[in-house]
């Protein structure tokens, strides 16, 4: 997303057949109170294609058996699928090798793994971890438990108010003693879209790894963690068309060889003794236990879905209908957009004057229109903002120029009530 | 765009926008508590000044939706003047109100203007924006010094 798309923007649109893509989603035809469903909270979850939900029932009728283990015909398709899912993922986000795609329950376990197993063994007080405002709880808790357990000191880099990181502020915070930096790539309270490359390498000068919370970005542009030259990308399955429950912990095999396991158990291992074990390969050292198998296999059929609409013309999309719904807020009287930021994915949060997020949701929903209302796991920004909370509006590639207009109607029905 | 209407009463829209005994804590407070929501982020304060098992004065502070906060303002137009006994009896009446399938008989007289809240009950996901300022003052009563959460 931070890239041009390849495609000229009209090209792209022509091709990017919303219509076909929103038949292939079972649940979006559905009236919710009366009215079409809405979906406008995908920040939050996305929905599933049809051939995510028959790739993991196709799974569970015909191959579920577990993996790495059986010398039988069920377990040799369920390791090759899972295991393909794998490869798939790497593409994805152009690792330079498999062993660097590790599967995990979402980004949130990413991040605490990479807290837990990277981080802890190596710091002690006098370190210091950078964060920015803008994290989601996700990104802040993990590291304040480091924190804790080290003596290491947790220090936040501000943002403007647009919702732009203060790269002037990062920079000054990013000094001999910062071990890591560790920044969401999309906002998902704001949209903000980081200057990530600039953050990776400032990290770097300074001598720290830089890990990138991607759970707001996979799904909406294209990433290549190696252009990136990020240490850690993380991203949750869920919010890029995928099962719930799972997710991808990139990390370079440099650092992924340096981080102690994250839980012992089966698979994750070489060989065991009572006096002393030994650890698996990588990325089999970090997935003990019998993995989320059904849940890979449907993020792998998510990632090829992405894939062949392509990332640009994803981005492409949903850019021209952030744009749309931003030029028809701007109409709204008393909404005021909370993240302004000149680069942003397509997430819209916004207050409306005197009228509590919770009470806006509930009237919105009312009209068929789902969104999110709330603090979105981001308290210290709602603070930032002095709200204690804000409507979001975050989109996928089915939504179109009409849902916003929906939604804009359902803003009018809040002022409408409330105004009487 | 009725039973909207039935959740946002014209009452209920007024105590939003006029709460009454807020932002306010009486003088002669004895009794305070505290509630929040932390996954909505309503908050309120509740404040009392119980003399001889009677709540002489009440106040509230902090801020919530619509529903959090004309409950709260209706809550302390209600108690003001009233012996505790009261107060227990209407947070068990509206408590009953809000969440019971069937009302035996009706809403009570007893509840007086609390009625509005009835809208409320077709809308599971914002009874406990209802009920937050109730549980605060009942904790307040009971001089329950820990934060109270109705989620």
């Amino acid at each position: 997303m931070s890239h041009a798309p390849n495609l000229a923007p009209e090209r792209a649109d022509n091709m990017f057949d919303v219509e076909r893509i929103r038949a292939e989603f079972p649940i979006l035809d559905q009236d919710v109170n009366g009215r079409p469903l809405v979906y406008l909270d995908n920040g939050a979850t996305t929905q599933k294609p049809r051939r995510v939900i028959d790739a993991i029932r196709r799974y569970y009728e015909s191959d579920n058996a577990n993996v790495h283990r059986g010398l039988h015909a069920l377990s040799e398709r369920a390791t090759n699928a899972y295991e393909g899912a794998r490869d798939t993922v790497k593409a994805f986000l152009n690792a330079a090798d498999r062993r660097e795609i590790v599967f995990v329950r979402g980004a949130t376990e990413g991040l605490n793994l990479i807290a837990q197993s990277w981080a802890r063994p190596r710091l002690g007080p006098g370190d210091e971890i950078v964060i920015t405002t803008m994290e989601h709880h996700s990104n802040i808790v993990p590291w304040q438990l480091v924190c804790r357990q080290t003596g290491a000191r947790l220090r936040v880099a501000p943002i403007h108010d647009s919702g732009e990181l203060d790269m002037e502020a990062f920079a000054a915070l990013v000094n001999e003693r910062t071990r890591v930096v560790a920044v969401a790539h999309v906002s998902n309270a704001l949209g903000t879209i980081n200057p990530v490359r600039e953050i990776v390498e400032t990290a770097h000068a300074a001598g720290a790894i830089a890990v990138l919370d991607g759970a707001q970005s996979a799904a909406h542009g294209a990433v290549d963690v190696r252009a990136l030259g990020c240490d850690f990308y993380v991203l949750s399955s869920h919010k890029c068309y995928g099962p719930t429950g799972m997710g991808v912990l990139y990390g370079r095999t440099g650092v992924l060889e340096e981080a102690e396991p994250y839980q012992g158990g089966g698979d994750m291992i070489h060989t065991v003794s009572f006096e002393e074990s030994t650890w698996n390969d990588l990325p089999y050292k970090f997935e003990a236990g019998t993995p989320n198998i059904a849940g890979a296999i449907g993020l792998g059929a998510a990632v090829e879905f992405m894939t062949e609409l392509g990332m640009d013309a994803i981005a492409a999309h949903e850019g021209d209908v952030l744009e749309y719904a931003t030029a028809a807020f701007g109409e709204l009287d008393g909404i005021r957009i909370i993240g302004t930021a000149p680069k942003k994915a397509g997430i819209l949060s916004f207050v409306v004057e005197g009228i509590h997020p919770h009470d806006v949701g509930t009237i919105v929903d009312r009209q068929g229109v789902a969104i999110r209302a709330g603090h979105h796991c981001a308290m210290p920004l709602m603070r930032r903002y002095k709200v204690p909370a804000t409507s979001r509006a975050s989109l996928a590639l089915y939504n179109t120029r009409a849902d916003i207009e929906a939604l804009v109607e359902s803003l009018r029905k809040v002022k409408e009530i409330f105004d009487r | 765009m009725n039973d909207l209407r039935d959740l946002y009463e014209e009452v209920i829209l007024d105590h939003n926008r006029n709460p009454r005994n807020y932002p306010c804590k009486p003088e002669k407070t004895n009794r305070s508590a505290h509630g929040f929501n932390p996954v909505c982020g309503d908050e309120f304060f509740v404040h009392l000044h119980v003399e001889d098992g009677i709540i002489e004065d009440i106040g509230f502070d902090g801020a919530g939706c619509a529903i959090s906060t004309a409950s709260a303002s209706l809550m302390t137009e209600a108690l003001k003047g009233k012996p505790a006994t009261d107060a227990e009896r209407l947070f068990r009446e509206v408590h009953h109100l809000l969440t019971e399938e069937r009302q035996v008989g009706g809403p009570g007289e007893f509840l007086g203007k609390l009625t509005v809240l009835t809208g409320v009950k077709e809308y599971p996901m914002r009874v406990k924006c209802a009920t937050l300022a109730w549980h605060t003052m009942k904790a307040a009563l009971h001089d329950d010094n820990q934060t109270v959460c109705t989620e």
